[in-house]
């Protein structure tokens, strides 16, 4: 149980969500090059909505469907009503409304469903350890999870023709409206398909972390460093670099700083990142054009 | 594909230089007018609101470096609550540990705040302002745990925190130790004022707005954009560390949990709504970190955050440039 392999499988379950947090974040990066500090209040906002609806009686499948799809309208209705106004606005503009809405999101959290912990039922059988006390039901069951949301997003990116409409709307706004895309609703939908990746990462973790409203900042942190170490404009690499952050994370807990300074590990792979390579391992290097 | 951040934003222009100086004895006049303002509170309000006023120049303060780095050279800092934490930290633990005296203390925690802003600015500066904002943010959210970690207990106090007292008015003054901390707050946050005010007027201030409004041209004219960016970033710590060291003696206590991520995030609203790149929109922050979410909690008890993230987004909408902006603009109008 306390051994290396377990703490690397471990990490890799925790891996798992960071890796789906930061593909929310890399998808709205690749959307709109915004990084959205509010994803971890929204993606904790659904999994609050996932619960009240577990506790009116729906089954733990129809809930967790039924979050998603409400997660994805509160995306769209946010990109309508608050980025969509000022997306010609310089970045400071950006920021300063990621911050509001994190604000507001975080403590009208708080308001509806109560500051208390909450435990969150895990959908994952986890009597005991499978494959001899290495993993349990719920740390398998959130990496597939995970594994399929990436796979379908890959999938949805690649071989739909939306997927390749939005795609085009990200890469070249101007010449995508002229052929017809309609850009401010790609960018729409990107807000949505982020809240509702966002919201699963929300419901997987929530077992592990317990639900409160501030569950998801440590996290959203290691997503940030996750995204950063395989390039914030590559959601493949994104997916390694929560995985590989997940790994580190849960090694240097072990075995070299405790536990008590597992925020600054997100800030010194952030820092380290950003001097050593600051495109992430697959990232583009970005040239500025003169 | 980043061809939407090259474009610069709409060119902000400079009004200070534009305007002419005005006479000196309208200027002594206004300075006159400021201080006898500045000074009534003293001997008008009971010690509870003098504190608070105490500390809305000290959150003035913290505001105006953020605005240094933030407002006038464009990188967006998302974590000046943790030069305020530092700040802080340095009075308190050479003030408790080595019975320094509170004036002894500030050049301390200016130089340490200075160094740590250099570095901090350091990493992020080959990339866009998103990236510092991204590491300044998970500075801020670290920081509270960093105070708390075991290797520094020794020094810092732990979870416990540090307790400290203000500083004795000297005798022959006729005050009390609210009124003197007041007093000391406003010559301390009156003689930053002044330096920023004088920097942002000078060629490095001009050179700081010519990078944030366009890098390329700037560098294109000889700026060197690696060494005024640190440099900025460099001050504007040192700005809001000096804060943070009168925050310390004047709250007489510090603990790592009144530094967590919302101090950062008062500091950036303050700045947002007092408006961005404003000397005197600084001091409307201070004023608004101080006193609005006690506003925000009597409309809502249960949800002053909502409040207040309200209160941002709808600043950004309606007034962009913030209440300093307002005023240029009512003024613009009554001198036509």
């Amino acid at each position: 149980m306390e051994g290396l392999p377990h703490q690397i499988v471990a990490g890799i379950a925790t891996g798992g969500i960071y890796a789906s947090v930061a593909l929310a974040l890399v998808m709205i990066y690749q959307a709109t090059h915004h990084v959205n500090f509010a994803q971890g209040e929204m993606a904790t906002f659904s999994t609050f909505i996932a619960l009240s609806l577990i506790q009116a009686g729906f089954p733990y499948w129809i809930a967790f469907v039924l979050t998603v799809v409400i997660s994805f309208a509160l995306g769209v209705a946010i990109e309508r009503l608050l980025m969509r106004p000022v997306q010609n606005a310089p970045v400071l503009t950006h920021v300063g409304v990621f911050i509001g809405l994190l604000l507001i999101v975080g403590n009208a959290t708080g308001w509806v469903f109560g500051y208390t912990t909450k435990v969150f039922p895990s959908p994952f059988e986890s009597e005991g350890l499978l494959f001899g006390g290495l993993v349990s039901g719920h740390e398998l069951g959130s990496t597939v999870v995970t594994l399929a949301v990436l796979l379908l997003v890959y999938l949805f990116f690649r071989h739909t023709p939306l997927g390749l409409a939005m795609r085009a709307a990200a890469y070249n706004p101007v010449s995508s409206r002229l052929v017809g895309i309609r850009v401010g609703w790609m960018l729409a939908l990107g807000w949505g398909l982020a809240a509702a990746v966002g919201a699963v990462a929300g419901m997987m973790v929530a077992p592990v972390v317990f639900l409160d409203p501030t569950m998801m900042l440590g996290i959203l942190l290691y997503a940030f460093a996750g995204a950063l170490l395989g390039g914030i404009d590559n959601p493949m690499g994104a997916v390694i670099g929560g995985f590989a952050v997940g790994v580190l994370e849960n090694l240097a807990g072990a075995y070299v700083v405790g536990t008590e300074l597992k925020l600054t590990v997100a800030l010194a792979i952030i820092i380290g990142v950003l001097v050593v390579k600051p495109s992430g391992l697959f990232g583009r290097v970005v040239l500025s054009r003169v | 594909m980043s061809a939407t951040e090259d474009v610069p934003a709409t060119p902000v222009l400079v009004q200070e230089a534009a305007r002419p100086a005005l006479p000196a004895w309208q200027l002594g006049a206004i300075l006159a007018l400021g201080a006898a303002v500045a000074l009534v509170p003293m001997f008008a309000l009971e010690s509870f609101q003098l504190f608070q006023l105490t500390m809305a120049v000290i959150m003035a303060l913290a505001v105006l470096g953020l605005n240094v780095v933030t407002g006038y050279n464009g990188q967006i800092s998302l974590g000046h609550g943790a030069f305020y934490a530092v700040g802080a930290y340095c009075t308190a633990v050479l003030m408790s540990h080595g019975d320094w005296s509170f004036w002894a203390t500030l050049p301390v925690s200016a130089a340490v705040c200075a160094g740590l802003g250099f570095l901090v600015g350091f990493p992020a500066l080959r990339l866009g302002g998103l990236y510092l904002a991204l590491t300044t943010f998970s500075l801020a959210v670290a920081v509270p745990q960093i105070l708390k970690h075991k290797a520094i207990e020794d020094w810092t106090g732990g979870v416990q925190g540090l307790f400290l007292v203000k500083p004795d008015p000297p005798s022959w003054l006729p005050l009390n130790a609210d009124q003197w901390m007041y007093l000391v707050a406003l010559i301390v946050s009156a003689a930053l004022f002044f330096l920023a005010w004088n920097l942002i007027r000078s060629r490095i201030g001009r050179a700081l707005m010519a990078i944030r409004d366009n890098p390329t041209a700037a560098e294109a004219m000889g700026m060197d954009i690696a060494s005024l960016k640190t440099r900025a970033f460099a001050v504007s710590a040192m700005i809001t560390g000096v804060a943070g060291s009168l925050g310390a003696v004047a709250i007489e206590f510090v603990a790592p949990d009144s530094f967590t991520f919302a101090v950062s995030i008062s500091l950036f609203v303050g700045m947002v709504v007092g408006g961005v790149a404003s000397i005197l929109g600084s001091i409307f922050g201070g004023l608004f970190v101080l006193f609005v979410p006690n506003l925000a909690e009597e409309i809502s008890k249960a949800a002053p955050g909502v409040i207040y993230g309200a209160i941002l987004i709808g600043f950004l909408f309606v007034l962009p440039d913030g209440f300093a902006g307002l005023l240029r603009r009512l003024a613009a109008r009554w001198r036509r």
